[in-house]
């Protein structure tokens, strides 16, 4: 009885306006986990892109292989992995704060390197060869004349992941980490509004996620005219 | 690397031969099978014009990319310039830099002005400032007939008018030699003699050159010497005139009949 009577001044206490409050302010936490992911992403993603594509084969095996392993396995195993993982193997106490941030950035990293190495790849060789063939060594040849080139190609693709990675954090709630989704969840626990809050939520990371989609079509399609 | 310039140029002007390049038995397999070079050797002189001539599949591509290490070599030597370019080198951006090369397809950069084109190895590999470069860049342009159009991007040029893009952005590095892969074969009829007008202005200036081309006319009016080439050997060389006039081989009577219909 007394869980009901909490249930009910729960629900009295958490109104609309509170509920929205709390989720924005959880809200955060999805955002700065995506960045992080993001920034932190990107930094390794462009090693991983710059192993794939090297004349080294060790390097080039070892890239694959890591992008083969982020890219096949679930997300959500990536972060159990990482939490119980990293904490019995190092004997860290890792927060899941932390465990989310490294997840999620190995796992960008993985999507971006891949993405960024498709664009290298897609610049004729013919580039290669002219700067080559004008005495530029092979990162003067990438920086001057390859990446220039490769970027363009690359941010339709890059800014339409950000969606995923925007999308993905909500799964860093399976290991406790408070972002929106968990907030929902515990918020709706209490007042019993699952629909209410889960609506909310959606709302709020479509909010996140469709001007990125909106800007990487028109990026694309600005891209496909240009040349 | 000037000062080695200097030295090279003084060291080969005693040298009674005065070779730019010297390829001996030149030997190249692909993927340890195919033996597209079958023991190739060339003597190229200061200011010649050696073309290349010789059916598709032949090895000619193949040969005169050796000369700047585009293409690894298995057996052989190369020298350039007094270099010598030895089948596992590291180092080649020196040879490089020495050897201007145009290709079939242009290879423009294209999110580069053609002026940016033709200062970027001048400003990157010789490390020059970006406002002699830009003079450098603006005469080439100028003797190419193309500096109305310095501040242009490639994609907005015609084809025979990046050919000739190219050709400066090569000449820009101040080359020792040039070579030329089949220069107006992705061309338009039309623009094939602004560009060859372009190359013969380059070889009446004294620039040494090895082209790979089918035009007869430009072979017989430039080249100091023709050397055919067949299954990745070279199967007879001479004047334009003994070359045209009275070939030996059967080989070359055969591609002539071709090439002259
Ligand atoms: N990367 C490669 N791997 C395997 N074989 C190759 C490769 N590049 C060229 N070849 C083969 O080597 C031979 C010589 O090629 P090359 O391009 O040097 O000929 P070419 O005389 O320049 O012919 P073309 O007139 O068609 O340009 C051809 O049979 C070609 O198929
Ligand atoms: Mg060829």
């Amino acid at each position: 009885m007394t869980g009901f009577l909490f249930a009910q001044s729960a629900t009295d206490q958490f109104t609309l306006d509170v509920i929205v409050r709390n989720l924005l302010l959880a809200t955060r936490w999805t955002i700065a986990l995506s960045a992080i992911a993001f920034i932190g992403g990107g930094a390794v993603g462009f090693l991983i892109m710059l192993f794939r594509i090297s004349p080294n084969k060790i390097l080039r095996y070892i890239s694959a292989a890591y992008v083969e392993f982020f890219q096949g396995t679930p997300l959500i195993l990536q972060l159990f992995l990482t939490f119980f993982g990293l904490s019995v193997l190092f004997n860290l106490n890792l927060s899941p704060w932390a465990a989310a941030a490294i997840a999620l950035t190995t796992y960008t990293s993985a999507f971006l390197g891949d993405i960024w190495r498709g664009s290298v790849q897609a610049v004729p060789q013919g580039q290669w060869e002219a700067g080559t063939a004008l005495g530029m060594t092979y990162f003067k040849q990438l920086k001057r004349v390859i990446l220039p080139q490769a970027v363009r190609m690359s941010i339709p693709p890059t800014v339409g992941f950000a969606v995923q990675v925007i999308k993905g954090t909500s799964l860093a709630s399976v290991i406790g980490f408070v972002e929106l989704t968990r907030s929902a969840s515990a918020i709706s626990n209490v007042t019993f509004k699952p629909f209410l809050l889960f609506s909310i939520a959606a709302v709020i990371y479509f909010c996140l996620c469709f001007p990125l989609s909106v800007l990487s079509k028109q990026l694309e399609k600005r891209f496909a005219t240009d040349g | 690397m000037t000062q080695f310039d200097s030295m090279g140029a003084i060291a080969t002007a005693d040298d009674s031969k005065d070779a730019v390049i010297v390829a001996q038995d030149v030997e190249k397999w692909y993927s340890n099978k195919f033996h597209v070079l079958q023991g190739v050797s060339l003597t190229v002189h200061r200011g010649e014009v050696v073309v290349v001539m010789g059916p598709s599949g032949s090895g000619k591509s193949t040969f005169i990319r050796t000369f700047n290490a585009l293409e690894p070599y298995q057996k052989g030597s190369i020298e350039i310039d007094g270099i010598k370019l030895t089948p596992n080198m590291k180092n080649v951006e020196a040879v490089r830099r020495e050897v201007g090369m145009v290709f079939q397809q242009f290879n423009l950069f294209p999110h580069l002005t053609v002026l940016q084109n033709v200062m970027l190895a001048p400003v990157e590999v010789r490390g020059w400032k970006k406002e002699q470069a830009k003079q450098v860049a603006g005469e080439l342009l100028e003797r190419v007939g193309i500096l109305n159009q310095a501040n242009k991007f490639p994609g907005q040029l015609s084809g025979g008018q990046q050919q000739r893009v190219a050709i400066a952005r090569a000449l820009a590095m101040q080359p020792k030699v040039m070579l030329f892969d089949e220069p107006t074969s992705a061309l338009d009829p039309e623009m094939v003699s602004e560009v060859l007008d372009v190359m013969r202005t380059l070889a009446q200036s004294g620039m040494t050159m090895v082209c790979v081309t089918h035009e007869v006319g430009f072979a017989r009016q430039v080249a100091d010497r023709i050397v055919f080439m067949a299954d990745g050997l070279i199967v007879e060389e001479g004047t334009p005139q003994e070359f045209f006039g009275n070939p030996k081989h059967d080989r070359t009577k055969q591609f002539l009949a071709q090439i002259l219909h």
